[in-house]
C-alpha cells in the first residue's frame, strides 16, 4: 500500500522540473497549422471573386450557415450577388470547401472571431474576400 | 531598567510586543505566499505555469486576491442566524494564529543585557539561568486545534444551508476523530523527553549526530509519520479536505461565505498548515537546531513541511468518507496505541 503511495509523490515531482506546455496566449501566439480550418475566405481572380454562385456550398453545410444569391454580371456570368456564412452556427468542418469545383473557398488560419454583436457574426461577401 | 511590572522588567514587555508582531507578520506573509506557491507549485506539478499575470511571474496574485476580496459584498443568507454566521470566521481564525504563541522559533538573543527567549509565551530566568515556558505548551496546541472546529461547525450551523451544515458536521466528526490519533502519536515523544514544555522537547534533539539527541523524527518515525498525516487531516487538508469537498458539498461549510468572512476560512485553512508544520519541525524535526542561524534554521524547517503538503495535494486524491473514518479509527489509532506500549516497554528495559 505504501509504494504506489510514493510512487505517486515520486511522478508529481519529477513532472514538477518539467518544462510547463502552457503557451502564454495573447503575448505568445500558437502555431497555426497549414491545414487549419479557420476563417473563411472566398479566392479571388481577376479582380473578382472566382465563385460561380453553383449552390454546392450551402448544399453541403451541415449547418445550414450558407446563404447564395446567384446574380448575372455584364457579361452574362453567373457569380454570387450574395455570399453570407453565419459564423455562430458555422462549424468548421470544411466541406464546403471541399465541394467547391471551382476552388472558389478555402480556410484561413484566423481563429479570434469574437465579437460584440449577433449580427457582426454573419460574414457577408464584401468581409469574406480574400485580402 | 529597574521599574517592574508583575516582577518582570519593562524591556520583557517590550520585547514581548515585538515577538508577536514580528510572528503575527511572518505567520501572515507565510499565509498570504504559501496560497501563491500553493498555485505555483501545483500548477507546475501538472506541467502549467500557475499564476503569470499579476507583478512578475504572478508574485502580486495574493495581494489581488486580497484586495477581490475586500471589495467583494458581504452577504448574509436571510434565514442564517446572523451573529453566529459573523462571529464563526472569526472563531476559525484566531486559534490558528494564537497556536503560535508556545512554539519556539529560535535561540535566545540578547538585547540591552537582557535575554529574551525567541518563544512568545517564554521568560529567561535569571536566577534559575534558563528558559522558563509554557509547561504544557504541546496541551495548549491540541486546544487550539480543537477550538477551531467550533468556527468550521459554527460556520455550516448558522449558515442555513445543507451543504453548509454537511461540511460542518463531517469537519467535526473528522477533526475529533483524527485529533485523538494525532494527540496518541505525540505521546510517544512526551515519553522520552518526559516533558510537555516545547523548550524542552526542542532542547532534547540539540545534537543531530548523537542517538540520544537527535530529532525525534529519528526515534519515533512511526509517530511522526502518523502525527504528520492525522495533522493534515485535522486542518482538512487534501486528501482529507472532505469538508469542503467541491464535487459533492459546493464549498462545504463556506458556502455561503463571501468577501473578507471567506478569506478569514481561507488564511485560517493555511495559517492552520503553517501552525501545523511548525508543531511538527519542533516536535519532531529538532526545532530550530540545525547548521544555519536558530531562525532560519526553524523558517527552512518549516516551509519545507508546507511544500510537502502542497506537494501531497497535488498527488492524491481525496479520501471518501468511510474511508477516511476507517483509517481513523481502524489503523491510525491501533498504530498509535502499539507505539505508544512498544515506546513504554523500551524505555523501561534501558532505565
Ligand atoms: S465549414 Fe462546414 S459548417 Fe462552416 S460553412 Fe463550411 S460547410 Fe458549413
Ligand atoms: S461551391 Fe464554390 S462556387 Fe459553388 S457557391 Fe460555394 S463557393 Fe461558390
Amino acid at each position: 500500500m505504501i509504494k504506489p503511495l510514493l510512487q505517486g509523490l515520486k511522478i508529481t515531482l519529477t513532472h514538477l522540473f518539467k518544462k510547463p506546455v502552457t503557451l502564454q496566449y495573447p503575448t505568445e501566439r500558437p502555431q497555426i497549422e497549414a491545414r487549419f480550418r479557420g476563417l473563411h475566405a472566398l479566392k479571388v481572380a481577376h479582380s473578382s471573386a472566382k465563385c460561380v454562385a453553383c449552390y454546392l456550398c450551402p448544399t453541403v453545410c451541415p449547418a445550414k450557415c450558407i446563404t447564395v444569391e446567384a446574380g448575372e454580371d455584364a457579361q452574362h456570368n453567373k457569380y454570387a450577388e450574395k455570399y453570407e456564412i453565419d459564423m455562430l452556427r458555422c462549424i468548421f468542418c470544411g466541406y464546403c470547401v471541399e465541394a467547391c469545383p471551382v476552388d472558389a473557398l478555402k480556410m484561413t488560419g484566423e481563429f479570434e472571431l469574437a465579437n460584440y454583436k449577433r449580427s457582426d457574426f454573419v460574414f457577408t461577401k464584401e468581409r469574406l474576400l480574400e485580402k | 531598567m529597574d521599574t517592574t511590572i508583575l516582577g518582570l522588567p519593562l524591556i520583557y514587555y517590550a520585547a514581548m510586543i515585538l515577538k508577536v508582531l514580528v510572528v503575527f507578520v511572518f505567520v501572515l506573509l507565510t499565509v498570504a505566499y504559501a496560497t501563491y506557491a500553493e498555485r505555483k507549485i501545483i500548477g507546475h506539478m501538472q506541467v502549467r505555469l500557475g499564476p503569470m499575470r499579476t507583478g512578475w511571474h504572478g508574485l502580486l496574485q495574493p495581494i489581488a486576491d486580497g484586495v477581490k476580496l475586500f471589495f467583494k459584498e458581504e452577504i448574509v443568507p436571510a434565514q442564517a442566524s446572523k451573529f453566529t454566521f459573523l462571529i464563526a470566521p472569526l472563531i476559525a481564525l484566531i486559534p490558528a494564529f494564537i497556536s503560535f504563541a508556545v512554539i519556539p522559533f529560535g535561540d535566545t538573543v540578547e538585547l540591552f543585557g537582557y535575554k529574551i527567549p525567541l518563544q512568545i509565551a517564554s521568560v529567561y530566568d535569571t536566577q534559575a539561568g534558563r528558559v522558563l515556558d509554557l509547561n504544557v505548551g504541546v496541551l495548549y496546541i491540541l486546544a487550539m486545534a480543537s477550538l477551531g472546529v467550533y468556527g468550521i461547525v459554527l460556520a455550516g450551523w448558522s449558515s442555513n444551508n445543507k451543504y453548509s451544515l454537511l461540511g460542518g458536521l463531517r469537519s467535526s466528526a473528522q477533526m475529533i476523530s483524527y485529533e485523538l490519533a494525532a494527540g496518541l502519536a505525540i505521546v510517544s515523544v512526551f515519553m522520552l523527553s518526559e516533558s510537555l514544555s516545547l523548550q524542552k522537547i526542542v532542547a532534547d534533539q540539540s545534537n543531530f549526530f548523537s542517538w540520544s539527541g537527535t530529532w525525534y523524527a529519528f526515534k519515533q518515525p512511526l509517530a511522526f509519520i502518523l502525527f504528520f498525516i492525522c495533522s493534515l487531516a485535522e486542518i482538512n487538508r487534501t486528501p482529507f479536505d472532505l469538508p469542503e469537498a467541491e464535487s459533492e458539498l459546493v464549498s462545504g461549510f463556506c458556502t455561503e461565505y463571501s468577501s473578507m468572512k471567506y478569506a478569514m476560512f481561507f488564511m485560517a485553512e493555511y495559517a492552520n498548515m503553517v501552525t501545523v508544520c511548525a508543531v511538527t519541525v519542533t516536535l519532531f524535526l529538532g526545532g530550530w537546531h540545525g547548521p544555519l542561524h536558530p531562525v532560519l534554521n526553524f523558517i527552512v524547517k518549516v516551509y519545507f513541511l508546507i511544500f510537502v503538503c502542497m506537494w501531497i495535494r497535488a498527488t492524491y486524491p481525496r479520501y471518501r468518507y468511510d474511508q477516511l473514518m476507517r483509517l481513523g479509527w481502524k489503523v491510525f489509532l491501533p498504530l498509535t496505541l502499539l507505539n505508544i506500549v512498544v515506546t513504554g516497554i523500551v524505555i523501561a528495559a534501558f532505565s
